[in-house]
């Protein structure tokens, strides 16, 4: 009967979408190991009344929303405080969280004050063999490689990959007990002084369901308008290879590769990309990819379910058309 | 004032992973290794600060790991860092805990005002070794750094988030894990890489942790079945769409 910490990521009060695969997760396990519990955690203010009700039709059988003003914005330092006591509070077999910008800081600083084990960035968890009874899987090497790893102690921790654990849909009739906690995380360190959000930034790379990207076969920055023109019909985000950030043609925060963003999203729409190896390793766990290169060697139609060879400036215009008509 | 910097020596971007024998490591036959790309931010970075403050802190570089780290060491030397600290051992793959503890008890002993690395190592992607250190040393910690300044005992960096970045601000000593796009890291010029070769590299052997993580194996990733090709140019736009919607069924 395990039981399962599940660390439940809001921003300005709006729940994230990781929360149902988080909770997808921690449910399923919970219910594989025979009926176990999930206790969601939420950190944030005044969210309990708003959000804490939302998180029993995704999988939560209770919520902790530990609530107060200093915790709106993120701090790295009050949030791992607050969670650290939960787990001691709670003793779990399992933590788990969401592997986004929040995540991805937030999970160490546990694991570090716990002093146990964390699988960063997984793509599979299962129960199984080794100390904490879990196994997790995830990508090294940028991709190139799966590893799968134990944890030796209890509680183990494991972030989870956005976009790869499916969300279950919610179950209205399911409800869990939500208990507001006011915590006073104490004197911090870390002050956010402002949170600057780019006014272009309609859509996610990491989080996106689709992602149109453009390699150094659109020729210069001032072709971009087809990218997200494709983009805009789909309600894409928009990415761009190693080759054209170093070229300086598109923000690093486009950048899908090795040295950039992985993203996994559902379909993966890459132009005029060639496909180098450390472009692939960070987007081939798409569920589907599109080519459209010129050049019908290029590596990238080895990984793509379809292409089109031909030439980007002359196909783009049509498929952007293609899909408006489409979506009607 | 004193600028830790601490590199990881990792298979480079082009690797192409082959998994040993074991059916647990990566296959190090033919495999070439570099300083893993965000560390070279990080170096890049204390230099800046060393130039800009006239030269006076002094810029030590870490690492921790097996023997050859030696030369990444001596690379960063040659962009410019005034000596290293190589604390030898070998370290279980993805396992945070034993580079950490290690590279802690340098950077205790060291004493420094600012911790830079890179964000993450790009062999095992694990993220965790700046949270451990901050946490053993009890400073504190921005990650994912863009931009960084500091003044007066303080840092302010930009953190990057989805869609934008936060901008955040700690007292000193504090870990700061370095971004692409914070700087663009210089080139060794030939008289630097000589001069590399004579600055101080002290080698201790590392007291080895017991490991959090086990690794249970390590595999190539399921490959993708064979795509097919729709047709060529602007006329196969409609034959895309429809098979992304009819037979995908992902729009």
């Amino acid at each position: 009967m395990p039981k399962i910490l599940a660390f439940v990521e809001q921003r300005g009060g709006v729940l994230k979408r990781t929360a149902g695969e988080v909770l997808g997760a921690a449910r399923r396990l919970a219910d594989g190991g025979g009926s176990g519990e999930v206790v969601a955690v939420l950190i944030g203010h005044d969210i309990a009344a708003t959000l804490g009700a939302a998180l029993g039709p995704l999988g939560a059988d209770r919520v902790r929303a530990l609530q107060h003003p200093s915790l709106a914005p993120y701090s790295g330092e009050a949030y791992a405080r607050l969670l650290a006591a939960e787990a001691a509070l709670a003793k779990p077999d399992l933590v788990l969280f969401p592997a986004s910008a929040m995540g991805k800081d937030l999970a160490p600083r546990v694991a570090a004050v716990l002093g146990v084990g964390l699988a960063s960035d997984c793509t599979a968890l299962e129960a199984g063999a080794g100390g904490s009874g879990f196994a997790a899987t995830r990508p090294v090497y940028a991709g190139k490689a799966q590893l799968k790893v134990g944890f030796a102690a209890s509680p183990a921790m494991a972030s989870l990959r956005p976009n790869v654990f499916t969300a279950p849909s919610a179950q209205p009739g399911r409800s869990a007990v939500v208990e507001a906690v006011t915590s006073d995380p104490g004197a911090l360190r870390d002050a956010v002084q402002s949170l600057v959000l780019a006014a272009s930034a309609k859509v996610d790379l990491t989080e996106a369901d689709i992602v149109v990207t453009g390699g150094r076969g659109m020729k210069g920055p001032e072709h971009w308008g087809l990218i997200e023109g494709l983009a805009a019909a789909l309600g894409a985000a928009t990415g761009a290879s190693r080759a054209v950030v170093d070229a300086g043609w598109r923000p690093h925060a486009e950048q899908v590769g090795q040295t950039g963003k992985t993203v996994s999203p559902s379909l993966y729409i890459a132009c005029g990309v060639s496909g180098a190896i450390q472009h692939l390793a960070g987007m081939s766990s798409s569920r589907v990819i599109v080519a459209i290169n010129k050049d019908p060697d290029a590596p990238i139609f080895k990984v793509a379910d379809y292409g089109i060879v031909g030439d980007a400036f002359e196909v783009l215009p049509r498929l952007t058309e293609e899909f408006k008509k489409l979506k009607g | 004032m004193r600028i830790a910097v601490c590199i990881k020596r990792v298979p480079d971007t082009e690797t192409k992973v082959r998994i040993a024998a074991d059916g647990k490591s990566l296959e190090p036959s033919g495999v070439s290794y570099d300083l893993s790309p965000y560390d070279e931010y990080a170096v890049e970075e204390a230099l800046r600060i060393k130039d800009a403050a006239g030269g006076t802190p002094e810029v030590v570089v870490l690492s921790a790991g097996v023997g050859d780290a030696a030369t990444q060491i001596r690379k960063a030397l040659a962009m410019g860092a005034d000596r290293g600290i190589l604390l030898k051992g070998d370290l279980p793959f993805s396992d945070a805990s034993s580079a950490a503890s290690a590279l802690a008890g340098a950077l205790k002993e060291l004493g420094a005002d600012l911790c830079l690395t890179g964000k993450q190592a790009i062999d095992d992607d694990g993220l965790q070794v700046p949270a451990y250190l901050a946490q053993a040393l009890g400073w504190t910690l921005v990650s994912v750094v863009t931009k960084l300044e500091l003044k007066d005992g303080k840092a302010l960096a930009h953190r990057q988030v989805e869609g934008g970045h936060e901008v955040v601000e700690v007292p000193l000593p504090a870990v700061i894990t370095c971004q692409k796009g914070l700087n663009t890291p210089r080139f060794a010029s030939l008289p630097n890489i000589m001069k590399a070769k004579k600055k101080p590299l002290e080698e201790k052997a590392l007291a080895s942790a017991a490991p959090r993580l086990t690794v249970l194996g390590l595999a190539l990733p399921p490959g993708r079945k064979a795509g097919r090709i729709v047709g060529q140019g602007p006329d196969a736009a409609p034959l895309l769409v429809k098979a992304l919607h009819e037979e995908a069924k992902v729009v």
